[in-house]
């Protein structure tokens, strides 16, 4: 077996200077990766342009514009919207420790294999089949108008019951994706804890769920990027969110740009996560194929 | 065929990152040649069988296959593996697929030979070693013995030009080492060209032609099994050699 970083491989020696073959190899390369970049800038341009003519072109474009794209409108809407923006950031930094911990606890429940807790497990089960059917909207109704409806909670606001009602629903899905990253996590890893000694809880603690977790980033920043934008629903329970102040604007001023304003603001505040979340992904990928170049 | 060297090495240098791994090799191998790599761990035996079979770049040097230069980044690094078979340690057999479809994957898929012709050729390599009844099983099926002869069959079945073997015995029991040595014996005896590094040296007395000793990324001695094994020159290859009690 060789390792790559060659152990027994000495010292590192300076290499000699590259030789003929090696340096024109060297120069096609870069010429064909000059290319390669010169390529896709034209044909970038080129798509571009033929989306902005097509669309340009069309015969009610001029009134879309107006209804859609209203610069001033959109300057003079813009700090209640972001205002608004500030509350669905809220609700997204609660809902994701709420959904940590519950989706957690969902799948170790569902994981369990001792059968004193298969009234626990099949509950576990029953929850995330239910929760990750139901439609996030309507689970907003139940909670945000039901559970105060009750009568036996003190008066709380709604987005607190927005926050809840998003936990409630994602908590299943990320339940659903750890429990695929404990399974994938190799029986032997267990193996080996349980043979130093380690506890049930222990081994899941400090040797499956570090693992699962990194196995599945990839699929649970994609879920919370997802929740980011659907702590935009919340303002259907009349939280002042962005999407419930872009809709106060746009009543007021008999035009959609709001709205689009709005939906740009979640686009830009999704993209940072988006990028980490590409560059996790290809750095596992680099990390899982050492070497190969297939 | 050329009268060139089935694969010739020269001047073959590879690092990763601060670290050189191959520092100019120069080796050939001719047609029904076979050759055994040996050194210690980390000698770079593994990396120089994957720069062979384009599986890791190379920092300079060439690898001509039949006289051609497959080094070039011109050369369909696909069309050149597929002229070349390789078995690995950890015999890398597709856990999805049965035995027979990981015979016939390649001889179908990238050499487009019809399904019943493919099959026909797989039964009857796999009935030269004895594992005909396994055609339809998955490999978790088969033994590590069982599996490691499956993958060799897998390699060779496409008739590559050459033969690269990397530790393939490393991972098996005792027990089993000898069932896949033999075969690689009787592929020799078939004309097979082969280069492959090995720990056995028991076995690369017998059945090399000629064993190339890798240190710290180099060749430093080459030869005749006897001349290499019984009479070593390089103080590394003495010491080497009396570590793995050859």
């Amino acid at each position: 077996m060789t390792l790559p970083a060659g152990v027994g491989a000495g010292t590192p020696v300076a290499a000699p200077a590259p030789s003929q073959i090696e340096l024109e190899r060297r120069l096609w390369r870069r010429q064909r990766g000059r290319r390669s970049v010169v390529l896709s800038v034209v044909s970038t341009l080129v798509v571009l342009a033929i989306a902005y003519f097509g669309v340009v072109n069309t015969p009610g474009w001029a009134a879309v514009q107006q209804s859609f794209f209203d610069p001033g409108i959109a300057a003079s809407t813009f700090p209640d919207i972001l205002l608004g923006l500030w509350l669905n950031v809220r609700i997204l930094f609660f809902a994701s420790i709420g959904v940590a911990v519950f989706g957690t606890v969902l799948a170790v429940v569902r994981g369990l294999r001792s059968p004193v807790f298969f009234p626990l497990r099949m509950l576990a089960t029953a929850y995330t089949d239910l929760f990750r059917g139901l439609p996030l909207i309507i689970v907003l109704y139940l909670v945000g108008f039901g559970l105060p409806g009750l009568g036996v909670f003190p008066r709380l606001p709604p987005e607190f019951w927005g926050t809840i009602a998003i936990v409630l629903t994602y908590s299943s899905y990320v339940a659903e994706v750890l429990r695929a990253g404990m399974e994938a996590v190799h029986p032997s890893q267990r193996l080996a804890a349980r043979s130093l000694g380690l506890s049930h809880t222990q081994t899941l603690r400090l040797v499956v769920l570090p693992q699962a977790i990194r196995k599945v980033t990839p699929a649970l920043m994609n879920d919370f990027v997802s929740m980011q934008k659907d702590v935009g629903l919340v303002s259907i329970l009349g939280a002042v969110d962005a999407v419930r102040s872009a809709q106060i604007a746009q009543a007021e001023t008999y035009n959609f740009t709001p709205y689009l304003v709005a939906g740009l603001l979640f686009v830009v505040i999704s993209l940072p996560l988006i990028r980490v979340t590409d560059a996790i992904a290809r750095r596992q990928q680099r990390r899982e194929q050492i070497g190969g170049t297939v | 065929m050329t009268d060139a060297p089935v694969l010739e090495l020269r001047g073959l240098r590879k690092s990763f990152g601060e670290q050189e791994v191959l520092r100019g090799i120069d080796l050939t191998v001719d047609r029904h040649e076979v050759i055994c790599v040996i050194g210690a761990s980390g000698s770079g035996k593994s990396t120089l069988l994957k720069t062979v079979n384009l599986l890791e770049g190379i920092d300079d040097g060439q690898v001509l296959l039949q006289g051609a230069d497959i080094s070039d980044p011109r050369v369909d690094v696909d069309a050149t593996r597929a002229r070349i078979g390789v078995v690995f340690q950890q015999f890398n057999l597709f856990p999805h697929r049965t035995v027979l479809d990981n015979v016939t994957l390649a001889s179908r898929k990238v050499h487009g030979v019809d399904r019943a012709t493919a099959e026909q050729t797989a039964r009857r390599l796999l009935d030269r070693i004895g594992l005909a009844d396994f055609a339809g099983s998955y490999p978790d099926r088969l033994s590590g013995g069982q599996q490691q002869r499956v993958a060799i069959v897998r390699a060779i079945a496409s008739d590559p030009e050459l033969l690269l073997l990397d530790e393939v015995t490393s991972a098996l029991d005792p027990m089993l080492v000898g069932e896949v040595l033999d075969l690689v014996t009787e592929l020799k005896q078939q004309g097979s060209t082969i280069l492959m590094t090995t720990h056995e040296m028991h076995f690369a007395r017998h059945v090399a032609d000629r064993i190339v000793f890798l240190h710290r990324g180099e060749v430093v001695e080459q030869g005749a099994p006897a001349a290499v094994l019984d009479d070593p020159q390089h103080p590394a290859l003495v010491e080497f050699l009396s570590r793995v009690g050859a």
